[in-house]
């Protein structure tokens, strides 16, 4: 239960001005020239101590991340920043971008700093348009203000900022897709080895991170690494921005610790689902990618990454749908995976021809047309999915599947024989 | 080196190889599509998928390198799984209609559907369905049946070197066309055809013809270009179906042009099958074997020798060059010319009309200047093997190009269109990179060897040349040949030294110097300046130019009629084989020789071709070890005496597809010239 002082994104919702009078008055880029006395070994180092895992959803260490950017070469490195917010129920970063902007260009100037690159592309997804012009304006306020440009901060070190729209394809939010958009290529994954860190954008080192990610980053190096991972639990430390949307009275975006009960977070922050708790039927906990929960779940569980990839499914980016029973869970699935079909890029073959057998199965499964063999087709179909492609879109279109298969098949069964009788 | 255990067996393998090459050469077969030697790699069809140790999920191994220690499995449950997934996965779209497929039976997806798949297809939901595409009048689609492994999208943009292929949409929606549906413009489009591992791309040609194990397989080579590509050619009875690539690192990779491919179907059309004699009323109409003889028995003697010129055609085998050079020798008639283009050479100086650095070399260079040299229309397996080369070089293969405008497939440093440019390789920025370089090849193609400056670009190139790399042994000097014969003409010696490049025998023709002309197969002079009173005997196999002009027509057969040898560009001596029997009456030019030579009493020295071919080899060296190159000495440089006359350096060839007697009656060439030349 996070205290009012440990909140890191204090105008999140936008009562206040996003722009620089405000934003400085609330601690944004403050103390920025005494981060630029730190060496970037030492600022990575503090960030690999503080525990930040990624906010986009794989929760890698960032720290790590960062150091595996090639260190003292001549090539230029670059630093990505993924904004292109896809991931169905999850809308954090676009309020992080549109009220407070300069959270995230503060982030991205250490970043740069600590990896050494002195460009660096925020790719916001093209629907942000809005966002994007108040991004710009901060950007441009902050290089006013000598923050950003030639010898920025008064150190010696040079940065640049970009944004760079992206058109809506679900996948550029994968980071190599996102590279090859930037680099105005089609959005398809690369294969992996090389990483980015190696070879990325115009084959040279970069680093792409979240949004988020990068926006917490002031705080930690102002407030210190130990500040941050006295938040959350062992292992998934500081504050998280959970968003909190399906049949709940309130949905919202809140920042709280990671390991704040799922329970406590929908009652207090979200009104409670509609109907009252009892009336929960399931919970997908992190973005549409992941397995859903069933109630019995939701009741203790702790939203930290580990928690949740104990029970099977993910932390991923935080999006927490609630499903209520008054809806229909196989038909919020079926949509998940007409959604995947249709962002599928096409590259490798089992996603490009796999999401489409799941949609018209799932199309079936909604009319109760299928039979028991069918389902154990079904399940098997996703398997043959998962872990077999180049990116992880396979396995996002095979979970929410086998999550619905592993808590709801009976349920399921039992409608399609009820429907056989009938007929 | 590097060391890592397959299935548990230690193989020690290159480093930066991938799994899939290690297992190959492990001898462990690994399923695979969009996989390819020659291509980039993509990894994007997932039938390669292998377990790897410490990797939770199997991993693709056509893209990751190996390491030392590397434990991969390759028949585990999990990847047998994988892999009858992938199967199903691609089979669930396809329309499974091999019965009416032309790839049946040579389809990748059939194979490994029966070795990897699964035996029953468990989907039941609608099944895709593509539009065809229009891609030209050589690749037919069917692109319902495509399995989007990328192949043709890879090949024509790093070998053919022209963007027009790519994919629309996305997802399950994705198609593979040619930008709007045009046709692919490049001499080499139709290799696409057999990268498709699947029935989508077949050949227009080909279409419904025949099933691939019906097809009597002849291992031969190419003689449309100079090049020598190794092609099989498939026929059914006494018709040739079709032309396939075979695999040779050294000359074609495992390429061949459009016209390589598909000019077979000329040798079905406007054929010489009987004998021709001009009657009174000037026209030409059949006659009897022994008449055509008697009437050229009574035309020779009667003759003084040197009346008589001779001319003999660009692709065709040593053993007939040899033949009739035997021939008129023994007549002592020695005006005789194999170059109908009076291309420049020195007399005797192998090094000075073959291609010195091998075509091997190309892979080697680090510099490439093209002299008059049209290479995309001239050779275009070799233009490709440049783009290769700069495609590797990471696009910094510096190419300088001298001569008139024309399309290549790689980005040139243009120097000029009149042989004075030069002398712009002179100039301080391009000197320097010159300097650098360790491996530069000069190529001077036709268009610079049948100018009025060949021989001051001969010999300024050739100092040049020598400049650059006089600490080295590299010899990077070349002709680039465009025919098929000439360089096994030359190396017999079928010609006089008499005419230069400047003097040519054609002027001596026109000018009614002769009174009787032989053509052997010889179509490109130009006949209407012939005199009416020179008496012309064609020997040949097509219809076509000559015969409208000769007084005697005598049938031959062709090359896939007969076996011979051929020296390509880099002389090197390959043997083309016989794929079929000569029409009826029709005999091989060596036996039509020997017939003739019994009229006019001369003794040739064989009865057969085999003794023709000992004789031959007996007296020529450097032909006779077959498929090795002789290594041969640069000339001497000789002191230009005047300045270049700053010609222009025009292409050498105006109509790919319509080059020679057999492809300019070749119905599909000539819907080709039709697509792609529109004036």
């Amino acid at each position: 239960m996070i205290k009012k002082n440990d909140i890191i994104f204090s105008n999140l919702y936008g009562f206040k001005s996003p722009l620089i009078e405000e934003a400085s008055k609330r601690g944004d880029w403050k103390d920025i020239k005494k981060i630029f006395k730190k060496t970037p070994v030492d600022i990575i180092d503090e960030i690999t101590k503080s525990g930040l895992r990624g906010r986009g959803g794989a929760g890698f260490s960032t720290g790590m991340k960062w150091n595996f950017m090639p260190k003292g070469d001549k090539k230029q490195h670059y630093l990505v920043i993924n904004a292109d917010e896809g991931e169905p129920g999850t809308c954090k970063d676009r309020d992080i971008i549109r009220n407070e902007p300069h959270k995230l260009i503060e982030g991205c100037l250490i970043a740069g700093y600590a990896i050494n690159a002195s460009k660096c592309y925020i790719y916001i997804r093209g629907e942000f348009y809005n966002e994007s012009i108040i991004l710009q304006k901060a950007i441009d306020e902050a290089y006013k203000k000598g923050y950003l440009g030639k010898n920025c901060c008064g150190s010696s070190f040079d940065f640049d900022v970009f944004i760079h729209y992206g058109s809506g394809a679900y996948v550029c939010g994968e980071e190599t897709a996102l590279i090859e958009s930037l680099e105005g290529k089609k959005g398809q994954p690369r294969l992996k080895p090389p990483f980015p860190a190696n070879v990325g954008l115009y084959g040279m080192p970069t680093t792409v991170n979240n949004v988020e990610t990068i926006a917490v980053v002031p705080t930690i190096m102002k407030r210190g690494y130990n500040w941050f991972s006295s938040l959350g639990t062992k292992n998934n430390s500081g504050s998280k921005i959970f968003c909190i949307s399906g049949n709940v009275n309130n949905p919202c975006n809140v920042e709280e610790e990671l390991g704040v009960p799922l329970k406590y977070l929908i009652q207090k922050y979200a009104g409670d689902v509609v109907g009252g708790w009892n009336n929960l039927l399931a919970i997908i906990p992190g973005g549409s990618s992941v397995p859903l929960l069933p109630k019995n779940m939701c009741e203790d569980v702790l939203m930290d990454f580990d928690s949740l990839k104990n029970l099977g499914t993910g932390l991923g980016t935080a999006g927490i749908i609630v499903i209520n029973k008054q809806t229909s869970i196989v038909k919020v699935i079926a949509r998940l995976s007409e959604f995947y079909k249709h962002e599928s890029c096409g590259q490798c073959t089992p996603c490009r021809e796999g999401t489409g057998w799941l949609m018209r199965m799932m199309e079936r499964v909604v009319n109760n047309d299928v039979s028991r063999k069918e389902i154990e087709l079904l399940e098997e179909v996703t398997r043959q999915i998962e872990g077999h492609t180049i990116c992880a879109l396979g396995d996002a279109a095979a979970w929410p599947i086998q999550g619905l298969l592993k808590h709801f098949k009976e349920d399921i069964l039992k409608n399609v024989e009820r429907k056989s009788k009938v007929a | 080196m590097v060391q890592i255990f397959i299935d548990g067996k230690a193989v020690e393998v290159e480093e930066g190889i991938t799994i899939i090459q290690a297992c190959e050469q492990a001898g462990v077969e690994i399923p695979r599509f969009c996989y390819h030697e020659k291509l980039s790699i993509a990894g994007n069809c997932r039938m390669c998928l292998v377990e790897m140790e410490n990797s939770a999920k199997p991993v693709a191994s056509c893209a990751m390198p190996v390491a030392d220690g590397m434990k991969v499995k390759t028949n585990t449950e999990m990847v047998i799984k994988a892999r009858k997934g992938v199967m199903e996965f691609l089979l669930i779209n396809h329309p499974l209609d091999c019965p009416i497929c032309d790839q049946g039976g040579e389809c990748d997806l059939q194979d490994q559907a029966m070795a990897y798949g699964s035996g029953i297809g468990r989907y039941v939901e609608q099944k895709r369905a593509v539009k065809d595409k229009h891609l030209g009048p050589l690749i037919k689609t069917h692109m319902t049946r495509c399995i989007h492994c990328t192949r043709c999208i890879r090949f024509s943009e790093e070998i053919a070197g022209n963007d027009q292929l790519g994919t629309l949409n996305r997802g399950e929606d994705t198609e593979i066309t040619s930008f709007l549906e045009k046709s692919i413009d490049s001499e080499m489009s139709a290799n696409v055809i057999d990268l498709c591992p699947v029935g989508a791309l077949t050949s227009k040609p080909y279409e419904y013809l025949a099933r691939p194990w019906e097809l009597k397989k002849t291992q031969s080579i190419d003689v449309f270009d100079a090049v020598g590509s190794n092609v099989r050619i498939d026929s059914k009875g006494d018709k040739i179906l079709r032309v396939l690539p075979r695999i040779n690192e050294e000359i074609n990779d495992e390429w061949i042009s459009d016209k390589t491919r598909f000019a077979y179907d000329g040798l079905n059309h406007q054929r010489i099958d009987r004998f021709y004699s001009r009657n009174a009323d000037n026209k030409l109409t059949e006659d009897s074997t022994d008449n055509v003889f008697n009437i050229l028995k009574d035309k020779i003697i009667n003759v003084s020798k040197n009346k008589i010129a001779s001319i003999v055609g660009n692709s065709l085998d040593c053993e007939s060059i040899f033949a009739f050079k035997l021939f008129l020798d023994n007549l002592d008639a020695k005006n005789y010319e194999c170059r109908q283009d009076d291309s420049y050479f020195i007399p005797n100086e192998r090094s000075s009309y073959i291609f010195n650095s091998k075509i091997s070399g190309i892979d080697e260079s680090d510099v490439c200047i093209l002299i008059g040299a049209d290479i995309k229309k001239e050779a275009p397996v070799l233009s490709s093997r440049i783009r290769q080369r700069y495609v590797n070089f990471e696009k910094t293969y510096p190419i300088f190009r001298v001569g008139i405008e024309s399309k290549t497939i790689f980005k040139t440093i243009e120097l000029g269109s009149k042989s004075n440019s030069l002398r712009k390789l002179n100039e301080k920025k391009n000197k320097d990179i010159l300097l650098k370089s360790k491996k530069p090849i000069f190529i001077l193609g036709q268009g610079a060897m049948c100018s009025k400056d060949a021989e001051g670009i001969f010999n300024f190139s050739l100092e040049l040349h020598n400049k650059f790399t006089s600490k080295t042994s590299w010899n990077g000097f070349n002709i680039l040949q465009n025919y098929s014969g000439r360089v096994g003409a030359l190396d017999l010696g079928f010609y006089n030294k008499k005419y230069t490049s400047n003097k040519s025998i054609k002027d001596d023709i026109y000018n009614e110097k002769f009174e009787i002309l032989f053509l052997l197969s010889a179509d490109e002079i130009d006949f209407d300046r012939i005199p009416d009173k020179t008496f012309v005997v064609y020997f040949g196999h097509h219809g076509d130019r000559a015969v409208k002009r000769a007084d005697l027509v005598i049938p031959i057969s062709c090359f896939t009629e007969k076996e011979g040898i051929y020296v390509n560009l880099e002389g090197r001596p390959q043997i083309s084989r016989q794929v079929k029997l000569p029409l009826p009456s029709v005999d091989d030019f060596s036996v039509v020789l020997k017939k003739i030579s019994k009229f006019v009493n001369i003794n040739l020295g064989y009865s057969n071709p085999q003794e023709l071919r000992e004789l031959m080899l007996k007296n020529f060296n450097h032909i006779s070890k077959v498929n090795n190159i002789t290594e041969s000495k640069l000339p001497k440089e000789r002191k230009i005496k005047n300045a270049f006359l700053n010609s222009e350096i025009t292409s050498s060839v105006n109509n790919f597809y319509m080059t020679d007697s057999v492809s300019r009656n070749s119905p599909v060439m000539s819907e080709c010239s039709m697509n792609f030349y529109k004036t």
